[in-house]
């Protein structure tokens, strides 16, 4: 599960002696997140975004808890509940907008955590395991954040809900039944609204449950690093504490200095107007979008707009957005290259910041646009390349390409050679 | 002892293959129980299944009676059908017209307008104001609001553009409007569902 040369938990003093004989969890907290663990020496401000994800897991757990204490989720009043909890409960302003930013923030360090992977191929072997737990996490997310849209009942809320289950009609068949049994009527109503709060509280605990595997996979073969050279000796790596605790903490400290900023100066900036009038059936607002995190999603649903090859254009708009995250789960096999970082890798790199990220910000900013020309057109186009990049281009480039040499290991790169390593240690012993 | 070596053999009873096919006892027992447990688990499925279903009183809540005496040819109404919008239209001659220039083998979802009205009142058309698209209430029923390219109804999620019939004619929306079940119980009434 470790390397050999990590470092074992000595428990300080008899009670900690006595609590490791019964229960050994200082023992496991000493090898996944202290001096225990030892990790790569080169890792930079990229791979924060993993601790960053789960310190944002807590703040939602935490702030969602505070705020199910005050909301009513019944179609009558939840919408009033929810300006409740902004006008009258005591710093129940704080608590939702932290909560709504939050998970704005929880998206952002998790794309930028998806897309760290995606450079640096993170989901290659030995590391499959990471990354599939990974996508199912962050389908979790999407399901979660979905449902916590829909409870302040405000415009937005109410059309999104009837949106997003309207996807499921699409299936040809059993697609009404299975949108009403959804919604347990024909529109949301009280019945739908009150099972998405259930959902709501009860998804992050299983997103916790996942990052539990996540994290278990992750120790089996270690960390990844900007290199992509696996860990070879010890001087390749240095203890988790207190090298990267302090890291991650200083990243955690400039997330939260932006995380604040948007919180507290300016808390609508990523939500919609239309969420501030209560839910009503029969008016439509005049654009209906999800939160931005969907939006790339969301562009790829509306990009279909004739049938395709004998298949309606709703369902290939539904199917797609669906086989935009499946085609994920077969990252690891699609990428044939041994060779792991972007770094080494000059075909892939051009086709990664030229070719995925463009496709990406225009299928981002798609998703939030008006559905008329000249956007359709361009989500269609943007569409085609997203699924091209990852059904075609990848293997192939991954074929052809002709790798940069790599270093001969983490400590070569790091410090020129490995015999630097041994003359810096002998200079400077590690305290045990 | 005469049966020294029946206590030595350690089978039990009902170890031993006993019936015609050498099937044990035992292992009858076991499939019998894991089938009732796995019947058992698979019914208690159902129920936790069925409760998402609508309740009583969203069933209950499913028809609706309307007058559309008032409803003068080129307007349209709103009304609520199981808690979604119901659009009610009374069509001018040239919207009439309009749909019945179309030829219908060229719609995506053919209809013709004597389909989706009732026989002596194809003048009123009864629709859902629902987009058949994602749901959403198309544009169009109510005084200045968008018809989209064919003067029906226009929804502005995505793009869908409905005829005076309600027939979808362009946009991502695979079927016309929704005509509802609904019976004229006199001249000026109508019931719904």
């Amino acid at each position: 599960m470790s390397f050999p040369w990590a470092r074992q938990y000595q428990p300080s003093n008899g009670l900690m002696r006595y609590f490791d004989e019964k229960l050994p969890l200082p023992r496991l907290v000493y090898n996944a997140v202290g001096a225990g663990y030892p990790v790569p020496r080169n890792l930079g401000y990229m791979w924060n975004f993993g601790v960053l994800a789960g310190f944002f897991l807590v703040v939602q757990i935490v702030t969602g808890i505070v705020l199910a204490m005050h909301y009513a989720s019944n179609a009558q009043v939840a919408f009033a509940s929810t300006e409740f909890i902004m006008r009258d409960v005591n710093w129940g302003w704080m608590m939702r907008y932290l909560h709504a930013n939050g998970a704005s923030f929880f998206f952002i360090v998790v794309y930028i955590h998806i897309f760290r992977g995606l450079f640096y191929s993170s989901y290659k072997a030995p590391r499959e395991m990471i990354w599939l737990l990974g996508v199912v996490i962050f389908l979790l997310m999407m399901a979660t954040a979905f449902m916590g849209y829909v409870l302040p009942w405000g415009q937005m809320s109410f059309w999104g809900a009837k949106v997003i289950t309207g996807l499921f009609g699409a299936i040809p068949v059993v697609g009404e039944p299975i949108q009403v049994w959804l919604l347990g009527g024909y529109a949301p109503d009280n019945a739908a609204l009150n099972r998405f709060f259930s959902l709501h509280f009860l998804l992050p605990f299983v997103i916790a449950g996942v990052v539990i595997l996540h994290i278990w996979a992750l120790h089996i073969p270690g960390s990844s690093n900007p290199t992509g050279v696996e860990v070879k000796s010890e001087s390749d790596t240095v203890p988790f504490h207190p090298y990267y605790t302090a890291k991650d903490g200083f990243g955690l400290g400039v997330a939260l200095l932006v995380f604040c900023l948007l919180t507290f100066f300016s808390p609508n900036l990523l939500g919609h107007p239309d969420n501030y009038i209560e839910a009503n059936p029969l008016s439509t607002p005049a654009l209906i979008v999800p939160e931005w995190y969907f939006y790339p999603f969301y562009a790829i649903l509306r990009a279909f707009t004739a049938d395709f090859f004998l298949v309606p254009a709703k369902l290939m708009g539904v199917l797609a957005m669906f086989a935009s995250i499946l085609v994920w789960f077969f990252l690891p096999w699609l990428d044939r290259s041994p060779v792991r970082s972007g770094h080494y890798r000059p075909l892939f790199r051009k086709f990664f910041w030229f070719g995925l990220i463009p496709c990406m910000a225009l299928l981002f900013y798609l998703g939030g646009a008006h559905a008329e020309e000249p956007y359709i057109m361009l989500s269609q186009i943007a569409t085609a390349y997203y699924f091209l990049h990852f059904l075609v281009i990848l293997p192939i480039v991954s074929t052809i390409e002709r790798p940069e040499p790599l270093p001969t290991s983490i400590t070569a790169a790091v410090l020129g050679s490995d015999r630097e390593a041994a003359k810096g240690e002998a200079a400077e012993p590690v305290a045990a | 002892m005469a049966d020294t070596a029946a206590t030595a053999d350690t089978t039990l009873v009902h170890d031993n293959p006993s019936g015609p096919d050498g099937v044990r006892r035992r292992d009858f027992i076991n499939v019998a129980a894991v089938s009732a447990a796995g019947v058992g688990g698979v019914a208690v499925l159902l129920p936790l299944i069925s409760q998402m279903n609508p309740s009583r009183d969203v069933l209950a809540d499913s028809s609706t009676e309307l007058d559309v005496a008032a409803i003068a040819p080129g307007q349209a109404i709103k009304a609520v059908y199981r808690k979604q919008p119901l659009f009610v239209r009374r069509l001018t001659p040239a919207e009439i017209q309009q749909a019945n220039a179309v030829p219908t083998g060229s719609l995506r979802d053919p209809q013709t307008l004597e389909e989706r009205t009732k026989s002596g009142h194809t003048d009123l058309l009864v629709t859902m104001g629902v987009c058949t698209h994602l749901g959403c209430v198309p544009l169009g029923a109510a005084e200045g609001e968008a018809k989209g390219d064919y003067g029906g109804y226009f929804c502005p999620c995505h793009g869908s553009h409905y005829d005076t019939a309600g027939r979808i004619r362009k946009g991502p929306a695979p079927l016309n409007l929704e005509v509802p079940d609904y019976q004229f119980t006199s001249d000026t009434k109508i019931v719904v569902g």
